[in-house]
């Protein structure tokens, strides 16, 4: 990894120096080894902040937004399922193209480091993984982990490969993986709608409805939500835990249906751990099931399955869980 | 000092139940927060830090103020949410909270008990005991000792600490003894050793964490505007989703808004806790005094460490639990704040 973080060094400067972009926008060093947090690079001298690491997990696809309206070139570094949002946020005319130099890096899956000191391991000072080994060093000394259970929910399930990239900086091959992201989608289909319900509830009771999925999530991108919006006469804060638990989040789901390219953010995010990304899956097992495959953010033109009609389109009556009656 | 096994808790708990309400931290959902206690739920004193801190149990996310009953032309006004058991609230124990969340309770009730006091607030805080819990086993986001917080010893009406075998329990007012009288045969005399080795212990490694030595010398009133122009809000912001996660995580955060929801018959005026990081906070008649997610960022960490303590001789409205450091999604934090802007001790 440190490898990788030094040719991504390299030519952050090195398009800085020649004027080709005006900022890069990467991720800068926090108080410890798991907090980095996304930023903005306009000069040589700040880049000495700069890192890339095993818990470089946040997607910066959506700071692209305002970026690309700024003066000058940015280039970026997107990891594989960055890059389905870089081609959403494009898609949808939200992410000026032109003005982005998207570098593709390498990922070999990103640390929860509350997975971590979930299993009793606290001030971590260093990881070195080796295959699916991770030491974590820390100042009660060394700790061997089993790195698929310390990888970011959204990082268990991805087979995801880069779909944009000017130029790419990856260093070490991916291990083959053979997984089925539906795994926990088919386990609650398989519920009674009593059951799916008591989950659902004992989820979403914990909201506290700070938005932080919402302000994450790339195809969350309306200026101005209606819901922070006084004019809108639905304007809502915390106002109803029935809200909460029974719409807020399922409205949202709906809304991002179809953009939604599983970048498992809105679970990343949230403080109460609510398997929010089970609800988006939900609906793209459900395209796929009604339309055939379809994967947001392969591209970033072509019509979508829900904004497109066709004479072979399944009728509402006839799409039964999500698989035609 | 009283001590009582652990195993027999469950028998303090039930005992409480039977005349109190007892909040406690519960794992519900895969999450620890304070719950009312019942037979049967996970109690976790272990847990070192709930999501949501106990200023809930005094200033819930959402209560009801009022009610307007409209027929025609006539409005009613009825009363709704705690206003209707008035003073008879049902007595309650926030049983569990650290040194840091109780100091919390402190930077509230210098808001909502001052003039004009928060009638709702007050009731539920004078119908509450609180029983405080040392914490044994610190983390390297805590910071309490920073704002003068003893983590080792913390006040309340009941003081407690715990160890593999015993809660200890310290009565240290007429309501912590009233709570220990409810269930005096369950208490056995003793324990004065084990917590002073335990408070000796805790407070090694507390001297050991990362955060223990910010240094704030460079907040104060006097230096308000100066560090309100400083031009490292930008960097400091620029990754700020906007979201209100810091806010609703945090134990001193007090800022709500008082909204209508329109009901088939009427009116419910209710108050929900707001965030200064929302868009629409501060937003008047003419329209919002701040428009950037710099300001709003800014204008929360100026209030902690600056505002605040200029209204209130000094005293931080940040008490160190690290919440915001635990839960940022993007890793910003009073933290890092306190590092760029502080004192020359924290280069």
């Amino acid at each position: 990894m440190k490898d990788v973080e030094l040719k991504m060094l390299e030519r952050a400067k090195a398009l800085l120096e020649s004027g080709e972009v005006a900022r890069v926008i990467g991720w800068k060093k926090g108080e410890f080894i798991y907090d980095p947090a996304p930023a903005s690079f306009e000069t040589v001298d700040e880049l000495k902040d700069f890192v890339y690491n095993w818990f470089c997990g946040a997607n910066l696809s959506k700071y692209l937004i305002q970026a690309s309206k700024k003066e000058g070139k940015t280039a970026v570094f997107l990891k594989p399922c960055d890059t389905y949002s870089f081609n959403q946020l494009v898609k949808e005319h939200r992410v000026k193209r032109e003005n982005i130099h998207v570098i593709a890096v390498e990922c070999l899956g990103k640390f929860d480091v509350a997975k971590i000191k979930a299993q009793g391991v606290s001030s971590i000072v260093d990881v070195e993984v080796q295959n699916k080994e991770v030491k974590v060093k820390s100042f009660g000394g060394e700790t061997v982990l089993n790195k698929p259970e310390i990888l970011l929910t959204k990082c268990e399930t991805c087979q995801k490969t880069h779909q944009v990239k000017d130029e790419e900086i990856i260093l070490h091959d991916r291990p083959e993986r053979d997984v089925n992201r539906f795994a926990e989608v088919e386990k609650l289909e398989a519920m009674t709608p009593d059951e799916r319900f008591a989950f659902w509830r004992e989820q979403l009771q914990k909201c506290i409805r700070c938005n932080a999925c919402r302000n994450v999530c790339p195809a969350c991108s309306c200026v101005k939500c209606v819901f922070d919006n006084p004019a809108s006469g639905i304007a809502a804060k915390a106002n109803d835990d029935k809200f909460e638990e029974q719409l807020f989040h399922i409205i949202r789901a709906f809304h991002v249906a179809g953009r939604c390219t599983d970048c498992g953010e809105c679970s990343r995010v949230c403080p109460q751990n609510i398997p929010l990304h089970l609800l988006n899956r939900k609906f793209i097992k459900d395209i796929d099931g009604l339309y055939g495959e379809y994967q947001a953010g392969e591209t970033d033109e072509g019509k979508t399955p829900l904004t497109s009609y066709t004479e072979n389109d399944i009728e509402p009556t006839d799409a039964v869980n999500g698989e035609a009656k | 000092m009283l001590k009582i096994a652990k195993e027999r808790l469950n028998e303090l708990y039930a005992k409480i139940s039977e005349s109190m309400g007892l909040f406690i931290p519960i794992k519900k959902g895969g999450e620890v927060n304070y719950h009312v206690w019942g037979e049967g739920k996970e109690v976790s004193l272990e847990t070192l830090k709930t999501v949501k801190s106990p200023k809930n149990m005094f200033f819930p996310q959402t209560e009801n103020m009022m009610k307007f009953k409209t027929e025609g032309k006539n409005i009613e006004i009825l009363e709704a949410g705690i206003r209707k058991q008035g003073d008879e609230l049902k007595p309650f124990v926030a049983f569990g909270v650290k040194a840091c969340d109780y100091k919390a309770i402190e930077v509230l009730d210098k808001v909502f008990l001052a003039e004009p006091v928060d009638t709702f607030y007050q009731a539920r805080r004078n119908a509450t005991t609180i029983v405080t819990l040392a914490c044994s086993k610190p983390e390297e986001s805590c910071f309490c000792g920073v704002f003068g917080i003893d983590a080792t010893n913390p006040q309340g009406d009941v003081s407690t600490w715990l160890d593999e075998k015993y809660l200890y329990w310290q009565a240290n007012t007429e309501k912590g003894e009233t709570l220990t009288s409810l269930a005096s045969e369950l208490f056995e005399k003793g324990g004065e050793t084990e917590v002073e080795a335990q408070k000796t212990s805790t407070k090694a490694v507390l001297a050991q964490l990362p955060f223990a030595n910010l240094d704030l010398s460079r907040f104060k009133p006097e230096n308000l505007n100066e560090l309100f122009d400083d031009t490292r809000w930008e960097e400091m912001s620029e990754a700020c989703l906007g979201c209100g996660t810091c806010t609703f995580v945090c134990p001193t955060c007090q800022c709500f808004d008082i909204r209508d929801f329109k009901t088939n018959d009427g009116v419910i005026r209710y108050r929900c806790w707001d965030s200064c990081m929302y868009s629409d906070f501060t937003l008047m008649a003419h329209g919002n005094s701040r428009t950037t997610q710099m300001q709003r960022f800014r204008q929360r960490f100026m209030h902690k460490l600056v505002y605040y303590p200029s209204q209130n001789d000094g005293l931080y409205s940040c008490v160190g639990c690290g919440r915001c450091v635990n839960k940022c999604p993007q890793n910003l934090n009073i933290v890092k704040v306190i590092k760029t802007l502080g004192g020359k001790k924290n280069d």
